[in-house]
């Protein structure tokens, strides 16, 4: 990319080890003017980008957790995601996102065929497959085959339905519960709600 | 707010518009036949939003279902996929009454 400015006086934190791609240099580029004009300083970028790096599936696991010990929180989840979020205090204003609820007999399985779509707010940066060609494109051709790769074979009876976020709505799968869970905390189930059950890719995990 | 134009169960069409830039409608399901699920809001118009207009007024974005067997060929069994659609993306496949 051909321009004259230097941007070695301002390294980013995320500086990258291989040679830098187009996309790379162009955001560098935007970076380094915005900083120049003043309109974000180096630090704002800095903080951003580790409050994003902060969030985790931790958040979207309590939300699991409680919806699956409380059928009535379960309904307003379902209904208003980033309400149901502020219930529990978790901040997911921003983004509509959207509850699925698995069932024995339906699954959801979340793709962004045009990008990498992703509810964020609760489960933190999308892991890099999720970003990957390989994933957007077979996630919506062959999903089963997709999700067998995950070690999640689906019976032929169950309904897989694909969810693909191509505008304004973030999706948040709600797994089902796993079986022999009745004595266990909500802080114990949300340690069987993992980030790919979330995204739909597994089951919850079984009790130990 | 725009009065969406479309409701639940009915069957729509996604319109094969040859748009060159910015969209929100993967080239996969156009021209294909689904149905709606809901209506998940009204929405600033993304696709003119990414070449700095405000989108407005806004959008109706519907949730809308396919049988992934429309979908692929070759792909059998009851699954799924649903996807947002803005409404000036769909057209109405209701069948038109018999004689």
């Amino acid at each position: 990319m051909a321009h004259d400015h230097d941007h070695s006086a301002s390294p980013h934190p995320e500086s990258k080890d291989h040679p830098v791609r187009d996309w790379e240099g162009r955001e560098a580029a935007i970076r380094a003017l915005l900083i120049e004009k003043g309109v974000l300083d180096a630090g704002e970028i800095r903080r951003k980008i580790e409050e994003w790096e902060q969030k985790t599936p931790a958040l979207g696991a309590r939300i699991v957790a409680r919806a699956w010990r409380d059928p009535a929180f379960e309904t307003r989840l379902l209904a208003d995601a980033n309400a149901a979020a502020g219930e529990l205090g978790i901040d997911a204003r921003g983004v509509k996102i959207v509850a699925l609820k698995n069932t024995p007999s339906l699954h959801h399985v979340v793709v962004c065929t045009l990008c990498s779509c992703y509810p964020r707010t609760l489960l933190g940066l999308p892991p890099a497959w999720y970003k990957s060609k390989a994933y957007r494109s077979r996630a919506v051709s062959e999903p089963r085959k997709v999700l067998a790769e995950f070690g999640t074979v689906l019976p032929p009876g169950v309904e897989l339905r694909v969810v693909d976020s191509t505008a304004d709505c973030r999706y948040l799968v709600l797994p089902v519960r796993p079986a022999d869970t009745d004595s266990l905390s909500e802080e114990e189930l949300a340690q069987l709600v993992t980030r790919d059950a979330m995204i739909g890719v597994a089951q919850a995990s079984p009790p130990a | 707010m725009a009065e969406p134009a479309f409701g639940p169960g009915m069957t729509v069409r996604v319109r094969d518009i040859p748009v060159k830039g910015h969209m929100r409608t993967p080239a996969y399901v156009r021209g294909r036949q689904g149905w709606i699920e809901g209506l998940q809001g009204v929405f600033p118009n993304p696709e003119r939003r990414a070449y700095g207009a405000d989108g407005l007024p806004p959008v109706p974005l519907y949730l809308v279902r396919f049988r992934q067997s429309d979908l692929w060929p070759g792909y059998d069994g009851g699954d799924s996929l649903v996807l947002d659609i803005f409404e000036h993306w769909l057209e109405s496949a209701e069948k038109t009454h018999g004689p």
